[in-house]
């Protein structure tokens, strides 16, 4: 009857972490304690193109290779062609006027520290298969339904 | 002094007693080529990475970032050395950069930048003497690889080709003037003025 209990504990313990395993499976798709490799890089779109916003309130995606781009306290290699300055040269689009404005909404003659870490809004595309399915409709799309 | 001068000049002006003509001949001859030799055989040595990354100072701050770079790894497996960049490859500018180097050397031995804070205080310095050293010999030790002839614009970039062709092709700008931190990280840029960064 022990020996009977104790299996019963080990068979349910054993089914918790099959249990448990397959939830991580999901995306991850392999065991806890597997190391994976993970999938191949994609190259990041290098289009020059401007691509469609989702939502008029969303940052702008880069559509070129930001490739060892330093974004830190010294330097900031994306402001070399987006800057106010610069734009002549470059032909770049500058970067937004709201990235002049302080939080209390005072614009300063620069871009303001907040704004200054580009790639926390802006990032660069893959053409990579999504591992979640996207069910997002833009306003039009919507507005049509 | 100036009589040890005029002694030195008498015997080098009397002719030789004990030896041969031949003898002098060759023996200046031979040790013309190991002189020769060894000058360029030591200066080749000190143009090696290996040579670059024995003192701390380049091994630990300009030598660890060059390592993500694309002149370190990348696809084809070429590597671009340090002196690859920062020395001429022809013999006269080389040995104009080595005698400019002596003061490297000096800086090295009074240990001007042996601490990671006394680099990174002088690092804007010495970032604008390379700057101004590629600006004034219009981005040789780029060009001995990458050749503006070879470069086949419509295989790169749109944005990359644009660029090229409005200021590389007229001589109006220089690979370093656009191309700069890429093989080390940029310094406080605060101080440089905008449009040459």
């Amino acid at each position: 009857m022990k020996y009977l209990s104790i299996s019963i504990v080990a068979i349910a313990l054993l089914a918790g972490t099959a249990f448990a395993e397959d939830k991580i499976a999901t995306l991850r798709d392999a065991a806890i304690t597997e190391t994976l490799s993970p999938p191949a890089m994609a190259p990041a779109v290098n289009t020059h193109l401007k691509q469609v916003r989702n939502y008029p309130e969303q940052p702008p995606l880069i559509p070129h290779k930001i490739d060892g781009y330093q974004v830190d306290l010294n330097a900031n290699k994306c402001l070399t062609c987006h800057s106010r300055a610069a734009v002549g040269e470059s032909q770049a689009p500058m970067i937004s006027i709201t990235h002049f404005m302080d939080r209390e909404g005072q614009f300063l003659a620069s871009v303001s520290p907040r704004r200054f870490f580009c790639n926390q809004c802006h990032v660069t595309q893959a053409e990579a298969r999504p591992l979640i399915e996207n069910t997002f409709v833009d306003i039009d799309t919507l507005l049509k339904q | 002094m100036w009589s040890i001068i005029k002694r030195f000049w008498h015997v080098m002006r009397t002719p030789s007693v004990h030896y041969s003509l031949g003898f002098l001949t060759a023996g200046g001859f031979i040790a013309g080529i190991i002189f020769w030799g060894g000058f360029n055989t030591a200066m080749e040595v000190a143009n090696t990475e290996t040579f670059c990354i024995s003192c701390h100072e380049m091994r630990d701050n300009v030598f660890a970032e060059l390592k993500s770079t694309i002149h370190y790894t990348n696809r084809s497996g070429v590597r671009a050395t340090c002196p690859d960049c920062h020395v001429p490859h022809e013999w006269t500018n080389k040995v104009a950069r080595k005698m400019a180097a002596s003061k490297e050397v000096f800086g090295m031995l009074v240990g001007s930048i042996n601490t990671r804070e006394k680099f990174l205080e002088k690092r804007l310095v010495l970032a604008q003497h390379e700057w101004a050293r590629f600006k004034a010999n219009d981005s040789l030790e780029c060009r001995n690889c990458h050749s503006e002839e070879s470069m086949d614009f419509t295989r790169q970039s749109k944005r990359a080709a644009e660029a090229h062709e409005r200021f590389l092709v007229p001589g109006e700008k220089t690979c370093i003037d656009c191309h700069k931190g890429i093989a080390h990280e940029l310094p406080d840029m605060k101080a440089v003025a905008a449009a040459q960064q």
